[in-house]
């Protein structure tokens, strides 16, 4: 289609190059004839796109959906014919998932990482960055730099190390271990980007605060935390994403006793376990356990989800 | 008030602001010191009437706030770090505290390892394709959500209809874990009760049907085709909003000009918004060398099958918490490190080009 648009624009311009003013009796002429061929044309690259938008689509979400309606049906069902609707409605597949393969456990242990992680990395984070946003003393530039280099760093160069010096701490299969090695790899990131969110800040609220007589520390948990609000709520999606998600860390730090085992590893051990028992219908409803709340949420927060979550591109 | 909520029992090392002064003995400098350490609301009230205590006050306040982040930042990022590069040098095996330094030997050791050069190879090719695929299906994705749709009247450009839900859509993968990931598609690639071979087999294509993670020539594609699908709708959204940033009258003008698609495309939509694209390139490759999680999860014994989709993550990872050989792994670690700054060099190098300013 592009084909024939293209001669069209070729010949107005060579028009154009030929004179610089072109005749006016001339212009509608080429045209008239090409508006019509450019509606249709455009019609059918809809057709071809919208087609192409739509088989993403299914591509997307399709594997989703499939195991999500599997999850509802018999394994010995599910084996062999991957398609097909619940024959009855039963959650048989979830309470297998949940107790037998301990998914309500291991989403528990995810849960309470989470609990101490994600706030801890917000609060050191945001603290740091405080600081090194708007105080000017020896070695700010350089904390800014050893926190910004941070991020450049692939955790697989470090893991063989960090794991003994947990082990040296005796924080290696602790809760509190892997909250700390969770906080400690998300704060380059949330520092860099809160601190470039508190420049962005007007002082002048902060200095009225201090003329007030508030204490350095009042400003910051009273004014400016407050204010920097909309950075929190981009960053903190981030980082439950991250942290939620995360696999290697806890993999690597955390995984000889399995009582402790977080969400996605009980995850990986159930598709393990499956291929050996052939129960298809427990491990389809462990990934819907554990797909199912996360999606939703998503959906609620689309957009605050994919500003959080591009936001450290496009910085 | 939130004044006395930390205490902390370190003395920072934030420096004493004092200057010569006329009465300042021993006992003032360890009243600041105390200060210093102390939480506000115990200060020395000598120290409280100094006329040097708003400055002692905003550095005490500076080292009680980054002392924390700082000391986890060390001990856990920084220091293993550090330590990565040490241990390269060494034979440790990981299990018991004694090891001997071997100079370069690990290294050497790499250049007949035909295990790590499977990965290399594997890696790279992630590393290489991975970024053009999924950025170009973002982009063209992206181009069409922004200016596909029917040209209206008001409008120079104008995206397709339900653009917004197509963006939904295409991100949910980026959402989930990569674990779930990995195992959703481990399901899908199963031969006999995977949907891939049964759409295959309905469609009449029956010879088409694999088993796809057990083919050694297949299963990297496989891999190569799940990291693809992961981040396409990252990418979709990135170059959405950089596209929806650019100036609608641009549009106007190339269109008056008689621009088609294509050429609004790649003249004037591609330039403005290369920024983003490379940003994207350089992220992508990082992820595309990494993906850890896919292989280990997903394919036949993380690697699998022999070493044909052996990544090198995942062989270091294997050395070290398999073999025991901490060493050996610290030095394909390195390895990795320098192949991801060279990739993050030329990527800079290669597309720099004057920034256009709208």
């Amino acid at each position: 289609m592009s084909g024939e648009i293209q001669v069209t624009s070729t010949t107005e311009r060579a028009e154009e190059d030929d004179e610089a003013v072109t005749p006016v009796g001339r212009t509608p002429e080429p045209q008239a004839p090409a508006r019509t061929p450019k509606r249709t044309q455009g019609g059918v690259l809809n057709v071809f796109s919208i087609g192409i938008l739509i088989l993403w689509v299914v591509m997307a979400a399709g594997p989703l959906i499939w195991v999500m309606v599997n999850s509802l049906r018999d394994s010995a069902d599910i084996t062999g014919t991957p398609f097909g609707w619940p024959t009855s409605l039963s959650f048989e597949n979830f309470t297998n998932a949940w107790s037998d393969a301990n998914i309500g456990k291991y989403t528990l242990n995810s849960v309470i990482i989470l609990c101490g992680s994600l706030p801890g990395t917000m609060l050191l984070g945001s603290m740091a960055a405080y600081v090194i946003a708007r105080f000017s003393f020896r070695g700010n530039r350089f904390v800014y730099l050893l926190f910004a280099g941070g991020m450049m760093f692939p955790i697989i160069l470090a893991v063989v190390p960090l794991f003994f010096v947990m082990d040296n701490f005796s924080l290696l299969d602790t809760r509190h271990g892997l909250m700390l090695a969770y906080i400690a790899y998300s704060l380059p990131f949330t520092t860099f980007f809160m601190t470039s969110f508190f420049r962005t800040l007007p002082g002048s609220v902060a200095e009225a605060a201090t003329i007030d007589g508030a204490s350095h520390m009042r400003t910051f948990f009273q004014i400016m935390l407050p204010m920097a609000k909309p950075g929190l709520i981009s960053i903190g999606i981030f980082n439950f994403l991250g942290q939620w998600n995360q696999y290697f860390l806890p993999l690597a730090l955390n995984s000889t006793e399995k009582d402790k085992a977080l969400l996605t590893q009980g995850l990986a051990e159930l598709s393990v376990n499956q291929g050996y028992e052939g129960d298809w219908g427990a491990l389809f409803a462990g990934l819907s356990i554990a797909m199912i709340p996360i999606l939703i949420v998503y959906m609620i927060f689309q957009r605050q989800v994919q500003e959080g979550l591009t936001a450290g591109a496009v910085k | 008030m939130a004044n006395d909520v930390r205490t902390v029992d370190r003395k920072p090392t934030g420096p004493t602001p004092v200057k010569d002064e006329k009465r300042t003995g021993l006992g003032d400098y360890l009243l600041f010191a105390l200060t210093l350490v102390l939480p506000p609301r115990y200060t020395p009230e000598r120290v409280r009437y100094d006329r040097r205590y708003r400055t002692l006050d905003k550095y005490r306040f500076i080292s009680w706030f980054l002392l924390v982040p700082l000391i986890i930042y060390a001990i856990l990022v920084i220091s293993p770090f550090f330590q990565a590069f040490y241990y390269s040098l060494t034979d440790w095996s990981g299990f018991s505290s004694d090891f001997n330094m071997v100079g370069l030997d690990n290294y050497s050791r790499m250049l007949e390892d035909d295990d790590f050069w499977a990965s290399i190879r594997n890696s790279l090719l992630l590393l290489v394709v991975a970024p053009v695929i999924t950025l170009g299906l973002g982009l063209f994705f992206a181009f069409m959500l922004q200016a596909g749709g029917r040209r209206k009247k008001s409008d120079a450009i104008s995206g397709v209809t339900g653009a917004k839900f197509y963006k939904v859509v295409y991100f949910f993968p980026q959402v989930l874990s990569v674990a779930i990931i990995g195992v959703v598609w481990g399901a899908m690639f199963d031969p006999i009760t995977g949907p891939i071979n049964e759409l295959l087999r309905t469609f009449g294509l029956g010879s088409l049907t694999q088993s796809w993670l057990a083919n050694p020539d297949i299963a990297m594609f496989c891999v190569l085709f799940v990291m693809c699908w992961m981040f396409v709708g990252f990418y979709v959204v990135l170059f959405s909003a950089a596209m929806g940033s650019v100036p609608k009258d641009i549009y106007e003008a190339a269109l008056l000009d008689g621009a088609s698609r294509p050429t609004t495309f790649f003249r004037v939509t591609l330039p403005l918004i290369w920024d983003t694209v490379q940003t994207g390139w350089i992220y992508m490759g990082i992820q595309a060398l990494d993906g850890f999680a896919v292989v280990h999860i997903m394919t036949i014994n993380a690697g699998g099958p022999g070493n044909s989709t052996l990544v090198t993550p995942v062989y270091l990872y294997k050395k070290a918490f398999d073999v025991g050989q901490a060493g050996y792994a610290t030095a394909v670690g390195v390895v990795l490190l320098i192949i991801t700054m060279i990739f993050s060099g030329i990527m800079m190098l290669l597309s720099r080009r004057e920034r256009i300013e709208f």
